[in-house]
């Protein structure tokens, strides 16, 4: 069920409901998820919703309005990015992201603090590698030289990170057939241990892109510096 | 009230217009002199008076420190941000102006705040809309450049309300641009908005869906426009005057201010020349006697200008960036902005974009046009605009700083408006009962790198030991692209008051003294100036009239025509220097009417002599074609 934006009678904008963005569109909390229908859905509220529509309204009708449209574009960002639609349904889940997310990262970087930073386990050695050749493009790059050969070898390494970027977004969508299934299914003790395993593993294929995403910026930057 | 009508106004750079939307399709108010874009130009004359738009224009040629242009690149900025404008511009800043003080700047023997100023040019347009009306008019939409951020946006909502408008919706410049597009066109697709201003750029990248104008993204530059061009070329000038001639025009910039002022419209008027001719020539009296002459060549011009028209293409290539889009999946692009007429920035864009530009609108008029689309729509609408809905985003990300000096971006840009963020907020040490919060906007990760919007101070947070109150903190973007914050200790459920200390804008309180002093008997002022307005109106129509009669069109109007022009002429006269506003409109309407004949036969006359190639003589020339029918309304593209 919508959650009740608008009175069915009148047409007049009601006072928003905390409800989760899910609920917010009437969908059930699944992860795979038509687009098309959701943006049509989107576009349908807005025509109801947007303060626009509500120029000649009183004031608390233009506040509800406001309160109501500002919810229902934040909905839709959110549900509409694969990744962050992911993100917010661990969140409602009761998991954090927060060592991994872009926003600890920033934080990181910009104050020159340690983060935690976690390898993942297959990846250890080739970042080994690519550390050790990034650290000598630097070098090289301050003293005005340039090696086209480690330039190339960068490059490569570059190309096969983003091709496990994606890579892992095919995962992740894996991971979402096994949510959905468990959504469908009927509550009992079994199906809570396996919720756990799913919510788990999309965290572990999440951080791990997190990781390589980040590592592709420090690469460009490198390559473009 | 639903009858009242409600204004679309561009504030531009340059030029500003008002618009409203007239049956099914906007139009543009003139003003009085019969012209469509009033000069965005505020002058104080000899007696103190404030003066608007063309009439303003001469000052800044004899008494340059009695005028002001470009005004709106100073809406919204610190003394340390316009640093750089005031050495391109000549803005005399008030001698007394304190640090953090919102800028004031000298006109004659007095100061005015960037808002105050852009307030004295709306109200110029409010005036040209009521006397159209003949009816007050105090609601209005305006439109911001896209790219502006919070505090302009802020300070052109205060200036409206100096000018006494209601402003109900401040739009993006692109946005209001593809409204006035997309009116008669309801296509679908991907559209690509280029507006490149007097002051401004933007690039706005839109998905139009059933009459839905979705903005996916926007970048631009608050801070380029028509004006660097002209910058630019004074300075090749007077680089040129002091090298070929010896004259240092910069050294004493007070006592050359006319002469550079001279420049400056030299070089424009060579400019908009060279979107036409293959070269034009600048020939300028200087003090001492002597004659700046030189010819620029298209070529020459359009190597210039590179560098400037370049700094369109970043903007232009991160909106497509962030809209996840290649230039192929473009349908169409739309040129805004005076600037664009220049051939260069068209083959720019068609670069760029892989597209021919439309063009079929006038790009001075169509953010205007696109304003009263939207005013209409905010008014309630009608048929033609009942499934028109514009989803706009804002341009920048907004952050809140945190600990070590670090933005935390909580509504990124591009983000559909409104758009919210809640943020949770406790207390350090016991029994505190304020918590001060940093609000920033910019893309970059360091707070001291962002724009500072405001400092607000969470009051009356109940005195509990350190870190348990919980303050949820409500961040929420407007429609107009301006941060709304509300706060509520969660503990306690009580609402927690707000100081709000703007960086760089004026307080309410501020707003409302300035609207005061403004203000004085609006009303009473407002029928005396219709009256006025309508019998000099009158005086025009009726001189023009003595002229038709002159003209052998008049021959050729029926006797009963004739007799009731006649009729209306005298009847005309006689209300005219009565206090009956109505009777003296209603008199001029009427005989506005029944000359309308005289007029295009007149007009037919005009055209079919220059058709032939003969000279026209002097009595067909002066209520010629340039004139039109004394009262017909001005000719809208």
């Amino acid at each position: 069920m919508r959650a009740v934006h608008f009175c069915n009678a009148c047409g007049k904008v009601q006072p928003p409901v905390p409800v989760d963005y899910f609920t917010f569109f009437g969908f059930p909390r699944k992860l795979n998820l038509n687009t098309a229908t959701l943006e049509k859905e989107f576009y349908a509220l807005s025509r109801k919703l947007h303060p626009d529509v509500f120029g000649q309204a009183d004031d608390q009708e233009r506040t509800w309005s406001l309160e109501q449209s500002s919810r229902l574009n934040d909905a839709y960002r959110t549900l509409k990015d694969p990744v962050k639609r992911t993100e917010y349904l661990l969140k409602l889940e009761g998991v954090e992201l927060e060592e991994q997310s872009k926003q600890a990262t920033e934080k990181a970087r910009a104050t020159g603090e340690l983060k935690k930073q976690v390898v993942p386990p297959d990846l250890l050695e080739e970042m080994f590698e690519l550390n050790m050749q990034l650290e000598e493009l630097r070098m090289q790059k301050k003293m005005g030289e340039d090696d086209p050969a480690l330039i190339e070898e960068i490059s490569q390494a570059k190309l096969a990170l983003e091709e496990k970027h994606d890579a892992l977004l095919h995962e992740l969508k894996t991971q979402w057939n096994e949510w959905d299934k468990v959504v469908d299914a009927s509550e009992s003790n079994r199906i809570e241990i396996i919720r756990r395993q799913i919510l788990d593993k999309m965290v572990d294929v999440l951080n791990r892109r997190n990781y390589i995403r980040n590592l592709v910026r420090d690469v460009s930057e490198v390559l473009e510096g | 009230m639903a009858t009242d009508y409600i204004v679309g106004i561009d504030l531009g750079t340059t030029n500003s217009l008002v618009a409203y939307m007239q049956g099914d399709s906007p139009v543009v108010i003139p003003g009085e002199d019969g012209l469509n874009l009033v000069p965005s130009v505020v002058a104080l004359d000899e007696k103190n008076q404030i003066i608007v738009g063309n009439a303003a224009r001469k000052y800044l040629i004899e008494t340059p420190e009695r005028a002001v242009y470009s005004i709106k690149r100073l809406m919204g900025r610190g003394l340390e941000d316009v640093q750089d404008e005031l050495k391109l511009f000549p803005f005399q800043l008030a001698d007394d102006l304190q640090q953090g003080e919102v800028l004031r700047i000298k006109l004659g023997g007095r100061t005015y705040t960037p808002p105050e100023i852009s307030a004295f040019v709306l109200r110029q347009l409010k005036r040209n809309a009521e006397r159209f009306f003949g009816a007050p008019v105090t609601q209005a939409v305006i439109t911001v450049p896209a790219y502006f951020n919070d505090a302009q946006r802020q300070a052109t909502k205060d200036a409206g309300r100096i000018a006494g408008l209601n402003v109900l919706r401040l739009v993006n410049e692109p946005t209001a641009a593809s409204l006035a597009y997309g009116l008669d066109k309801k296509k679908n697709g991907i559209v690509v908005v280029y507006d490149l201003g007097g002051g401004t750029f933007d690039i706005s990248i839109l998905k139009l869906h059933d009459g839905i104008f979705e903005v996916i993204s926007t970048n631009g530059d608050t801070h380029l426009g028509g004006d660097d061009i002209d910058n630019l070329l004074i300075a090749i000038a007077l680089d040129d005057i002091r090298g070929d001639l010896g004259l240092d025009l910069r050294s004493d910039s007070r006592h050359n201010s006319e002469a550079v002022a001279r420049i400056r419209k030299a070089v424009i008027e060579a400019k908009i020349e060279l979107s036409s001719q293959p070269s034009a020539k600048l020939d300028v009296d200087l003090p001492d006697g002597r004659k700046y002459q030189r010819e620029i060549t298209l070529e020459v011009f359009e190597q210039m200008i590179q560098p400037i028209i370049d700094r369109t293409v970043g903007p232009c290539k991160q909106a497509l960036k962030d809209a996840g889009l290649k230039p192929e999946q473009i349908d169409e692009v739309v040129l805004v902005g005076g600037s664009t007429r220049i051939p260069k920035v068209r083959r720019l864009v068609e670069e760029l974009f892989k597209r021919v530009p439309h063009t079929d609108l006038n790009p001075d008029e169509v953010v205007a046009l696109g304003a009263a689309v939207q005013a209409h729509i905010l008014g309630g609408g009608s048929e033609i605009t009942q499934d028109m809905l514009l989803l706009d985003v804002t341009p920048l990300s907004l952050g809140i700083e945190v600990a070590g000096g670090v933005t935390d971006k909580i509504i990124l840009r591009n983000s559909t408006v409104p758009a919210s963020a809640t943020q949770h907020y406790t207390t350090q040490v016991d029994g505190q009962t304020n918590v001060a919060i940093h609000v920033l906007q910019g893309e970059r990760e360091l707070a001291r790198d962002c724009r500072s919007l405001a400092r607000f101070d969470l009051k009356g947070v109940p005195p509990m030991p350190a870190g348990l109150p919980r303050i949820e903190v409500k961040f929420l973007i407007d429609a107009n692209g301006i941060l709304r914050v509300s706060a509520r200790e969660q503990r306690s459920g009580q609402e927690a008051e707000i100081d709000v200390q703007p960086t760089y804008g004026l307080t309410d309180e501020q707003v409302e003294n300035m609207l005061l002093e403004s203000y004085d008997n609006a009303e009473e002022d407002f029928r005396q100036r219709q009256i006025i307005e309508a019998r000099r109106e009158a005086e025009t129509i009726l001189t023009a009239l003595v002229k038709g009669k002159n003209n052998h069109a008049w021959r050729e109007l029926t006797n009963e025509e004739r007799r009731n022009v006649g009729t209306l002429e005298k009847a005309l006269v006689a209300t005219k220097d009565g206090d009956d506003y109505h009777a003296i409109r209603a008199s001029i309407d009427a005989l506005n009417e029944a000359t309308m004949h005289l007029a295009e036969l007149m007009m037919d006359t005009a055209v079919s002599t220059a058709l032939k190639g003969k000279a026209m003589d002097d009595n067909d020339m002066q209520e010629g074609p340039q004139a039109g029918h004394p009262m017909a309304k001005a000719d809208f593209e």
